[in-house]
């Protein structure tokens, strides 16, 4: 066991870092989180600078264009740019995590050509539709329908929880093309673009007031067949071809922000006054904040386990699942803990007092949906009792 | 950077789990209750090389470093092998016999407030810490009330009378803090092996025992509950090991740091582990015959080693108010 940085690994983060002194001052403020066609120019207007500096794609293949970049690179990238405060992936996410390392082991070499390129250099946004409103954990369950028609699937049904929709040129769709086969074995993986007819995005609004997420309706929407990637019926398993693809980076950026957070709760709680003393003083507060840091270095320590056993055996381990339920749930006691030393101040989601308050209101509210988005905790609880634990499935 | 086990990291593990199953199993193991320890026994692990892992080959040690020292202490946790394991690896070098097994030593530390040390009045010498270094008192300089109904029976206790004696000095501050620090370090990674030993024998009962006509494991509110000991016990494993590198390689982090990160975690695993081991074996989890009570009292009699959560958590509390 070794966590020493080789020589190479030290100068990619030195350059990096002196690239991001750099570059970063000299980006436009960051636009209103309800303006999305500002954020769409804003990230991917981000993600050509990446391009161009050679850094976009760090974890594609250099065959199609990206980084190519060892697993502990992606460690030293995610945790630079998180702690300079880079911008966040953003609208690129799905295509340049899901969408496009799907094209790169799935589509065939046209559909690669007409879309890697430009996913790699911001010209491109998608968005993803899977889930619906009666497939969420059991995703399988979808059912918007595909029927062939000549060289076009025709398109009517529903999807949930699409990001980006508002501002993406191409969505991954998943739908039904054979509502009589098994569940897993009826559903086919498309390209869609979004510019079609017979599409209606309509926004949702979260608990944060946000308006990322979308319902998206198909009412007989016309996709080419040349749009479907691999075989008809066989999208189940591109679509975890997918998953196969996260090797253990997916929350570094989360787990360094939540590292900084427990420092600015710490100067958060020796500002607020408690009676006579202020709310650092009390031990047991202290104690706790204690506690929550070992919970936090070990997650770190947990991620560079998961990192190692990718490199080694290409798969990650366990780690995954175990990061994901672990972080979710220190982040809300972490927050919750903020609210608590808040009290009144939590009342507020902007800062109050000079107490740099609202952050954390925020965090609070945002952090709820950590145990739901991408697998809820209980999923994740089976996926490591049956697939770890060799517990006997229910089903 | 490469966090994963070394081969050679992988045979020490595995040659330690072979050594605990055949001379450690659990019909042994049970048969030391009320003593704790057998002095052939306590040779056999010194001469696996428990004690003298981390000394110098010249020395007639091993010569491996902490975090290989933390592996072979896992396994000793899960095989829930008795013994003032730790101290008695700690004074190798320090307490002539210790590494060879013939001296078997326990510790404490000056300021403990009740007077209760497990295995005094059985082990031959005690070292205690203080701020102002490390002092060996001869067991023969101790008078003890030997604790009556021990939490862990394979824990035997016992209760200083009177002031405990000065001793003789045989480290200084700075040795003191040392070994405070790779104390701390490998009870939990002997907390860890609990962690684990208790989530193998959960899972394995789970899926045996039958209720309404199916395993009791294909229970979701069973799952979820042996799901949470698996993260528990990845999330210590992570920690401890991280604490391993770190006391071999001061450069890759801040050594005390680490070490409070795994004894946290590692004790917070092996209590919650041990705890849900009883609950997913119902009433039967509630007999002496069963062996999750066994778990759960070593976790308990671990925790207070080398500084509590409570320590380990205010020490990480005072380094983030020192770097804000």
């Amino acid at each position: 066991m070794d966590l020493r940085y080789s020589e190479a690994e030290l100068a990619f983060r030195a350059e990096l870092r002196a690239w991001l002194a750099e570059v970063l001052p000299t980006l436009p403020p960051k636009p209103d989180p309800d303006d999305w066609p500002a954020r769409r120019a804003f990230d991917t207007g981000w993600q050509r600078l990446l391009f161009e500096a050679g850094y976009a794609g760090i974890n594609w293949p250099t065959e199609v264009g990206g980084r190519g970049a060892t697993l502990t690179e992606q460690l030293i990238y995610l945790e630079e740019t998180t702690r300079a405060g880079a911008p966040y992936v953003g609208v690129n996410f799905v295509g340049l995590l899901h969408a496009g390392p799907t094209l790169m082991t799935e589509a065939s070499d046209e559909q690669k050509a007409a879309h890697l390129p430009r996913i790699l250099r911001g010209d491109e946004v998608w968005c993803q539709g899977f889930s619906e409103p009666g497939a969420g954990s059991d995703l399988a369950a979808l059912s918007c329908r595909a029927e062939l028609d000549g060289d076009e699937y025709v398109i009517t049904g529903q999807k949930i929880w699409t990001s980006f929709a508002q501002v993406a040129d191409y969505g991954e769709l998943l739908v039904r093309t054979d509502p009589d086969a098994p569940k897993h074995k009826g559903i086919t993986w498309l390209i869609l673009p979004m510019d079609i007819p017979g599409i209606e995005i309509r926004p949702l609004q979260t608990i944060v007031g946000s308006t990322e997420f979308s319902e998206v309706f198909f009412d007989e929407a016309r996709v080419p067949v040349a749009n479907r990637v691999g075989a008809e019926n066989d999208g189940w398993r591109i679509a975890m071809v997918t998953f196969s693809f996260e090797r253990g980076t997916a929350f570094i950026s989360d787990l360094v922000e939540t590292d900084r957070m427990i420092s600015d709760l710490v100067a958060l709680a020796k500002k607020v006054t408690r009676r006579s003393a202020t709310a650092w003083d009390d031990k047991a507060l202290r104690r706790e904040v204690g506690r929550m840091q070992a919970d936090m270095d070990a997650l770190w320590a947990l991620t560079k386990r998961n990192l190692a056993q990718a490199d080694r055996h290409g798969v990650p381990g366990p780690g995954g699942s175990v990061v994901k339920l672990y972080y979710s749930e220190l982040l809300q006691r972490l927050t919750d803990l903020a609210m608590q030393i808040l009290d009144r101040a939590s009342l507020s989601r902007t800062d109050v007092a000079g107490l740099g308050s609202g952050a954390f209101v925020e965090e609070r509210l945002r952090s709820t949906s950590f145990t739901i988005a991408a697998g809820t905790s209980q999923i994740q609880r089976n996926i490591v009792a049956e697939r770890i634990l060799g517990l006997p499935k229910d089903r | 950077m490469d966090f994963e086990l070394s081969s050679d990291q992988q045979a020490l593990a595995e040659g330690m789990r072979a050594f605990c199953d055949g001379r450690f199993a659990m019909a042994t193991v049970r048969s030391l209750e009320d003593v704790g320890i057998e002095r052939g026994l306590w040779r056999e692990l010194a001469e696996m090389g428990v004690f003298s892992l981390r000394l110098p080959e010249g020395a007639g040690g091993v010569g491996l470093g902490w975090a290989d020292a933390a592996l072979a202490f896992e396994e000793l946790g899960r095989a829930l092998v008795p013994g003032p394991l730790v101290w008695t690896h700690l004074a190798a070098g320090l307490v002539p016999g210790a590494a060879e097994g013939t001296v078997v030593v326990t510790g404490t530390w000056r300021d403990e407030p009740t007077g209760v040390i497990p295995f005094a009045g059985i082990a031959d010498a005690v070292v205690v810490l203080d701020d102002g270094g490390v002092w060996l008192v001869d067991g023969a300089d101790l008078v003890v009330d030997p604790v009556a109904l021990p939490l862990d029976p394979w824990t035997p206790c016992g209760v200083v009378q009177g002031q405990l004696p000065q001793g003789r000095q045989i480290g200084d501050a700075h040795a003191a803090a040392a070994l405070r620090r790779g104390g701390a370090a490998l009870v939990a990674a002997q907390l860890l092996g609990l962690a684990e030993a208790s989530t193998d024998l959960s899972v394995a009962f789970a899926r045996e025992r039958v209720q309404f006509d199916r395993p009791i494991g294909t229970f979701q509110a069973l799952k979820h509950l042996m799901a949470d000991m698996l993260v528990r016990t990845e999330v210590a494993r992570s920690a401890v090991y991280a604490a391993g590198v770190t006391l071999d390689d001061p450069e890759v982090g801040d050594a005390d740091r680490a070490v409070a990160a795994a004894k946290v975690t590692a004790t917070e695993a092996a209590l919650g582990n041990a705890k849900t081991c009883i609950q997913v074996h119902g009433g039967m989890g509630y007999t002496w015959e069963v062996d999750a009570h066994l778990f759960f009292k070593r976790a308990y009699a671990l925790a207070p080693e080398f500084g509590s959560v409570d320590d380990w958590s205010e020490l990480l509390a005072d380094l983030l108010d020192a770097a804000g």
